[in-house]
């Protein structure tokens, strides 16, 4: 007699733990063995794209903080840049280091969040403990340069929105002192550890061809051993007056992607040291009165400068037509902006390239033949952040 | 090679009848082609060793109503190998169906997903054309330019039913958009305009 043996399908998520978010998985299974993924996004779509076409450009720029919340203003930097390239305006040398060095900020907030709970996700509760600490030191420099922990609203085409506030550099220059420590700390807890080692060496291997063919870009293409960073190959800002170096994997699995980001966190809190040495006094946005806003005082004196803000905050500026994509290196990779702008004040089309849009979609490729218990692991390696999958 | 003007001069001498126009900007080589040649020119540039766009960035769509070719469908290509992007682009009218670059790039499977549930443009020879970022039994294209902002449905928990209900939208306020090319005469809201159009018909 025969017996009939059917697959086992399961539900992982919408509501788990190591689903990083509102991910339905649903997966396939022979006994313990993964088939087939079939991840369900969207749970979490807001509507992005079509919000910002009915928004002037400035009044855009906070949707760029909700779409990857881990790492708010990497996502601004892409849209800014994008406008000062059709615009074509310079952006003032000490806005660019502020920038930059608020991008490696959050470089360093999502490599924590993201390196702990794979950590998490693999049985180790320690590390994220140490890492969120870090998270809430770099919080308050988010929120003491632009007033929110997480929604920071700071950069604008052609600057930043406002100064940093006394006293800033220098708190920011004790923690690079302080933070290498804390990374060593979560290195002696995770690198060598037998069991973090035993979930995540040779789990999820990326082979370089495939690595292209499914558009992987960050984290995700270095740890296969692709040297591939925007920062270095197409510099933006002040990136190609900075020193630092990009970290490649050579196996490609969970492993080595774990270990690039604990190197690329080494290399921010270097970038952000040299960005304070080199930051001087000087304007922080671009003085063309069309497009930055005049300051309050200027305001109470000059009617020219009142009826440029009276303009700016209604009208917003007009940006000429054209049709251009950006991309920086976002913390997860990728991040771009394609920009369609038609001559008037609010952008045609803004389509939003989301690192993580691709990272998921190779799920299945990835876990195929992987066990159940893996699937954390490779999840947490991919660095999923659902505001930005779905945007 | 390893200059944008090389792979323009290439790129048009190798598919010369393929191309349509070619320009350079924002050091990004735009390429515009005709809707059948996209398996043949994509595959010319993902291999040919002098163009190398080995990455599939994107797909999107723009969506121009007033048109008769409404959707102009746009493919961001990245070669890593010579540092180069590309922006690839052709028109269709509304109902076309277009072919699908699976077989070129498994990446394409959920970028055309996408295309498809936010523009409702078809893709041939797709292995799986579902909605991927709206809900599950949404109506409607959200991206399109006459798909209204505020929606067409919203939902809610109902008390009475003891389930979550689809009910059409209710706004309080009408949706203000103000035009500022011309303050004087209001906006023209799409909406609006089709109504009208429908009377007079």
């Amino acid at each position: 007699m025969t017996k009939k043996i059917k697959n086992l399908n399961l539900n992982f998520g919408p509501q788990h733990p190591a689903a990083h978010g509102v991910l339905r998985l649903i997966l396939e299974l022979d006994g313990e063995v993964v088939e087939k993924a079939d991840p369900h996004i969207g749970l979490l779509h807001r509507g992005t794209e079509k919000l910002i076409e009915n928004k002037t450009y400035m009044q855009a720029v906070p949707y760029f903080d909700r779409l990857d919340y881990v790492a708010p203003m990497n996502q601004e930097h892409a849209f800014a840049l994008a406008i000062e390239k059709i615009l074509d305006i310079d952006v003032p040398i000490r806005a660019q280091y502020i920038r930059v060095m608020f991008c490696e900020i959050g470089r360093i907030l999502s490599h924590i969040l993201n390196v702990t709970t794979q950590a998490l996700d693999v049985g180790a509760l320690t590390p994220s403990l140490w890492g969120f600490e870090e998270r809430e030191t770099l919080m308050t420099f988010y929120e003491r340069a632009s007033g929110s922990r997480l929604h920071a609203n700071y950069f604008r085409a052609g600057g930043v929105h406002q100064d940093l506030p006394a006293g800033l550099e220098k708190d920011i220059a004790k923690f690079c002192e302080t933070f290498p420590k804390i990374i060593n700390d979560l290195e002696n807890l995770l690198t060598d550890n037998r069991i973090f080692k035993q979930r995540n060496v040779d789990i999820g291997v990326v082979t370089k061809d495939d690595a292209l063919d499914y558009s992987f870009s960050g984290v995700m293409i270095r740890g296969s051993g692709i040297p591939w960073d925007l920062r270095k190959s197409q510099p933006y800002d002040c990136y190609d007056q900075l020193d630092f170096k990009i970290p490649v994997g050579k196996n490609g699995d969970c492993y080595d992607r774990y270990l690039c980001r604990i190197e690329e966190m080494k290399e921010s809190v270097s970038i952000i040291k040299q960005c304070l040495a080199r930051m001087e006094k000087g304007p922080i946005k671009t003085f063309d009165g069309k497009i930055s806003p005049p300051s309050k005082a200027e305001i109470k004196q000059s009617m020219e400068a009142l009826i440029h803000h009276f303009k700016l905050f209604t009208e917003g500026y007009r940006v000429p037509k054209d049709e251009i994509y950006t991309a920086v290196e976002a913390p997860k990779g990728e991040f771009g902006v394609y920009l369609i702008s038609d001559g008037s004040s609010k952008p045609y089309k803004c389509k939003i390239r989301a690192p993580g849009f691709s990272h998921l979609q190779s799920m299945d490729y990835l876990i195929k033949g992987h066990m159940l218990a893996d699937v954390p692991a490779v999840l947490g390696s991919l660095d999923i952040v659902f505001g930005e999958v779905d945007r | 090679m390893n200059n944008l003007i090389d792979i323009e001069k290439k790129i048009n001498s190798e598919l010369t009848t393929k191309i349509n126009k070619t320009s350079i900007k924002h050091n990004q080589i735009y390429v515009e082609i005709d809707k059948d040649d996209l398996i043949d020119v994509v595959l010319f540039i993902k291999t040919n060793k002098d163009t190398k766009f080995r990455q599939l960035i994107d797909i999107t769509v723009v969506d121009y109503p007033e048109e008769t070719q409404r959707f102009k469908i746009v493919y961001l290509f990245l070669s890593h190998e010579f540092n180069h992007r590309m922006i690839l682009s052709y028109s269709i009218n509304e109902n076309e169906l277009i072919s699908s670059l699976t077989s070129v790039f498994p990446s394409a499977n959920w970028m055309e997903r996408e295309v498809f549930d936010m523009y409702g443009v078809n893709f041939k020879n797709h292995p799986d054309l579902r909605r991927i970022l709206t809900d599950y039994g949404f109506e409607g294209h959200p991206l399109r330019k006459d798909f209204p902002l505020t929606g067409h449905s919203e939902v809610r928990y109902s008390e009475e039913k003891k389930k979550v209900i689809n009910e059409p939208v209710k706004l309080e306020q009408n949706y203000r958009n103000f035009d500022y090319e011309s303050p004087w005469e209001g906006t023209k809201y799409i909406k609006e305009i089709s109504e009208t159009n429908d009377k007079k018909n």
